[in-house]
């Protein structure tokens, strides 16, 4: 697994000046999207890492960014307080919601009817969950400056969120450890699980079909999770502090990705830092290998839809572009058991 | 009337020496915890498991004898051995209220001890295996093992303090034993060694050594090099020229103008080998060497004002003419010291910390851990190497010498264990090349068992075993075991633990020979035990692969579930599924097709 994730040449994206936040692949893996605290973001042809272009407009920090399902749309939040929605073929800045505090995550629904983003409480300003309705008709700048539904998650801050598999269901990660589910229309905490993990959530990304998915966090481990009742499935324990966690599509592996603490980093060299996708077992919970590249802590791993391809950015400012080789394809290293993905 | 006494079912009796035909080649080990006491195996981790265990098998601690044939514990009533595969009781001496008890070194007696007086109430029963009225008064009992009887009762003999207000210490053990059983003998402090012969234990030549101001005595070792010897003699069966004689070795402190002095003393000749005196002495410590090639003595000088110890060491080199001594001058005191077993080197802690002597919580001393080997090209015991500033009070050669552990024994704050090799590269040393001094020493691993009381290697010197005794406190009181590199095999935190100690074993039968044939063959027979490592090995696979099994399955049975609530969620709220597509997208096309016939262009007028 290690020589075999090896030998695939990686592509190194270099059009970033500061740390990567987030990174997304869209539906069909052709394209990746990459947002940095440089106020940019890029978009990439993720076979060959050319740059097709970016979305400028953004005075701050860039945390978060997602596309939809037909890569008509990219939505984007930021430290500068606001969410901006983009025409994906064009790059113009389609519309602008202004918030009174930076936006931490934004995500679509698997309709791309909806868009839910995470504003930080910060400045006497509570923490807020907003879900937007995405006026698809016409040119897309014809939004609804309000939100379609909009809470305040009590107790601890959440900093990651998704839509489940139900359009009126959202999950989060909070700085607690906490993983809940909230009514998007009502508001209420449906369900949670106070102690998913021990320390702050720092990513959550679903499976496919949305009823399954993966969150990393600060308390060293990656953990795997039922949708439909928050139960932990499976559990990833390291030795360093995660920032990121993918699935694999296809395959019955995870990506987790992390390191020191930026402030921490140059005390700890390379070694110690371990600044290396970690690939893990999903169903046996072993670790089977990694991959080393990045100078500075991982910040955000995505995988191609397809399980072909996977992205790494890092602390560094580099996005690396790694295409599975066929014996990733081949290597069977549990033998011949049919795992449903 | 007279009745015929009934003739006893004979009944064959356990091998006490079974466990060593085990044929996973384990070692045994006891614990006692609370009032279970356990006797375990100890191999690889899948062969570990308890062989036996008991509640409330003993009322105050157990014991193995030398060569682990008997199992010793103590109760009200007197000491009872037990031996064998079902652990039959073997053997019991009725000494009330007994204390301490110790074992010849070829388990033919035991000695016990007991702080209150022997007393013979009127309905005692009568037989050689009882005290009788001459025993009265006496605290200590010698036992013949196999049959049970007494032979012999003493009192106490007590070593005076410098002034009369210090509490009077027993020495333990009282009667010290020839390495061959053939003697015992005990120390009338200032006085006299009275030797006594085995097995009537009657007072050799009927007459005591009066040796003015004697304070300690012991007994030479003896090496393998003299059984070799002895059994040689014996096969060729010829009667040696003059049988070895026992040695012993005592030394007497400085009384009316006569310094302190050092002897070895053959015995039964009574013959005065050597005699070395010493000055300014305050105290003697006596180390034999496990073989008996070498004697240190540990001399605690003091200054002429009394103020500074002083510490050398002497050390007699018995196996050569005349017996010559050799003085190593230290500048600290040094709190303990050992012999490699088999080996020319010895370990020492040395301490100059302020507070040593002066014990107070909290306050680990601080010590120097030193080793000494002979040079056998200058033929003198030379400084290896010093490991400075520690905190080590312990040393503990594996039996098999070699590696070396250096614990922190007794301290609420440091319970370190330091695990050496002195041989590390040894290997390169046999190519030929004279091996720089001192190189040899490596450091192989360090650990830490917190509360540790105790530090013993098995007998196979692969293995040690650490312990925290709620004898002496009781905070995490439990054992560990660890491989002689320092990495941790197994740990236990039990409440109430108290005793740990591994079954001894017997000086090996095979000879010199056999065992070079062996290590010869190291290879041959490491092949076999490598198959069972492979074949346990797939068995572990097997449960593995069995365990994945299982993992997967559960993941698909609960995929499968996901999926059909997945497709009955989206049915509900009236969306389309995969599965309906194929359906649905079935779409009618209406296909208008238009057919030109025939095209007649007319121009009308």
């Amino acid at each position: 697994m290690h020589e075999q994730t090896n030998r695939t040449r990686p592509i190194l994206l270099q059009g970033h000046e500061r740390s990567l936040t987030q990174i997304r692949f869209n539906n069909e893996g052709d394209l990746l999207f990459s947002c940095s605290k440089d106020h940019i973001i890029n978009v990439w042809f993720s076979h060959n890492g050319e740059r097709l272009g970016t979305y400028d407009g953004h005075n701050g920090t860039i945390w978060t960014t997602d596309v939809d399902s037909q890569s008509k749309y990219l939505v984007s939040g930021s430290a500068d307080n606001t969410l901006r929605l983009w025409n994906v073929s064009n790059g113009k800045c389609l519309y602008v919601w202004e918030f009174p505090t930076a936006v931490k995550r934004v995500a679509f629904s698997d309709d791309d009817e909806k868009v839910v983003c995470i504003t930080e409480q910060r400045m006497g300003h509570q923490g807020a969950v907003r879900v937007f309705k995405i006026n698809r008709d016409g040119d897309g700048t014809n939004q609804s400056l309000e939100p379609e539904h909009m809470f305040h998650p009590v107790g601890s801050k959440a900093t990651v969120c998704a839509f489940t598999y139900k359009p009126s269901l959202i999950v989060t990660g909070h700085e607690s450890g906490k993983v809940a589910l909230f009514d998007v229309v009502s508001g209420t905490e449906v369900l949670n699980n106070e102690r998913a993990h021990m320390d702050s959530v720092t990513d959550l990304q679903l499976s496919l079909d949305r009823t399954y998915f993966i969150t990393s966090s600060k308390d060293k481990t990656a953990r795997l999770h039922d949708t439909k009742t928050l139960r932990v499935l499976k559990t990833f324990s390291t030795e360093t502090p995660l920032n990121s966690a993918a699935l694999a599509p296809n395959k019955p592996y995870i990506l987790i990705g992390g390191g020191q603490e930026a402030m921490q980093v140059t005390t700890t060299s390379l070694r110690q830092g371990k600044f290396e996708t970690r690939f893990w077992h999903k169903i046996f919970e072993e670790e089977i290998g990694r991959v080393k590249g990045h100078f500075g802590p991982i910040n955000t791993i995505a995988v191609h839809p397809a399980g072909t391809s996977y992205a790494s950015g890092g602390e560094d400012g580099f996005v690396r572009v790694h295409h599975f080789d066929e014996s990733y394809f081949k290597a069977k290293p549990y033998g011949d058991l049919e795992i449903e993905d | 009337m007279y009745i015929e006494p009934k003739v006893e079912e004979y009944r064959p009796k356990e091998h006490l020496k079974a466990w060593l035909a085990d044929p996973l080649g384990r070692d045994q080990y006891v614990t006692y915890r609370g009032d279970d006491v356990e006797i375990h195996w100890h191999g690889k981790a899948s062969q570990c498991e308890v062989a036996y265990s008991k509640k409330n098998w003993t009322e105050l601690y157990v014991s193995w004898s030398p060569m682990g044939t008997y199992f010793a514990t103590l109760f009200r009533q007197g000491v009872r051995l037990w031996g064998g595969p079902s652990w039959e009781p073997q053997q019991r001496f009725a000494h009330p209220l007994v204390k301490l008890m110790d074992f010849s070194p070829c388990e033919q007696y035991l000695v016990t001890w007991s702080h209150d007086p022997i007393t013979v109430p009127p309905n005692l029963p009568q037989g050689p295996e009882f005290f009788s009225p001459e025993d009265e008064g006496n605290n200590i009992a010698v036992w013949d093992i196999k049959s049970g009887h007494l032979l012999r009762t003493f009192p106490t003999s007590l070593i005076e303090g410098e002034d009369s207000s210090m509490k009077k210490q027993m020495q333990w053990p009282a009667l010290k034993w020839s390495l061959d059983d053939k003697f015992v003998a005990r120390v009338t402090p200032g006085q006299q060694i009275s030797v006594y012969e085995l097995p009537s234990m009657g007072l050799h030549d009927k007459k005591s050594i009066k040796i003015e101001g004697v304070i300690d005595f012991e007994w030479c070792p003896h090496g393998e090099k003299d059984r070799d010897e002895a059994e040689k003699a014996a096969k060729s069966g010829k009667t040696p020229k003059k049988a070895k004689e026992n040695m012993l070795a005592y030394w007497t402190p400085e009384v009316a103008n006569q310094p302190a002095r050092v002897t070895l003393l053959e015995f039964p000749s009574r013959r005065i080998l050597r005699q070395k005196n010493l000055f300014n002495v305050t105290e003697c410590k006596l180390y034999w060497q496990n073989q008996g090639d070498f004697l240190c003595v540990k001399v605690d000088r003091h200054t002429k004002t009394k103020k500074s110890i002083l510490c050398s060491l002497e050390i007699f080199r018995i196996r050569e003419k005349d017996f010559p001594v050799e003085v190593v001058e230290l500048k600290d005191t040094v709190t303990d010291f050992s012999w490699e077993p088999k080996g020319e080197r010895f370990a020492i802690v040395s301490s100059n910390d302020p507070n040593l002597g002066n014990p107070a919580p909290g306050i680990t001393i601080k010590t120097d851990i030193s080793f000494y080997q002979l040079d056998r090209g200058k033929n003198d015991f030379r400084l290896l190497r010093t490991l400075a500033s520690r905190t080590s009070n312990t040393i503990r050669w594996s039996p098999r010498g070699r590696h070396v552990v250096l614990a922190t024994v007794g301290s609420s704050t440091k319970s370190e264990l330091e695990f050496w090799d002195l041989d590390f590269n040894n290997e390169d040393r046999r190519e030929g090349q004279a091996a720089e001094w001192g190189s040899g020493i490596q450091h192989v691993g360090s650990a830490d068992h917190y509360g540790v009381t105790d530090v013993e290697w098995d007998p196979s010197g692969r293995y040690l075993a650490t312990s925290a005794s709620a004898w002496r406190h009781t905070l995490e009181n439990g054992y560990a075991i660890w491989d002689f590199r320092g990495q941790v095999i197994e740990k236990h935190i039990l409440d109430r633990f108290k005793q740990f100690i591994w079954r001894p074993r017997p000086p090996t039968l095979l000879t010199k020979e056999q065992q070079r044939q062996i290590r010869r063959n190291l290879k041959e027979y490491s092949r076999t035990f490598d198959e069972d490592d492979a074949a346990e090995e797939s068995n572990v696979s097997a449960e593995l692969i069995a365990l994945r099994k299982r993992l997967v399955d559960e993941w698909n049975a609960w995929r499968v579930r996901c999926k059909r609530d997945l497709v009955d969620e989206k049915r509900s709220r009236g969306q389309r599924v995969d599965g309906d597509r194929h359906a649905e997208e079935k779409e009618e096309i209406e296909e208008w097709i238009d057919e030109v016939i025939e095209q007649i262009e007319e121009v009308a007028e």
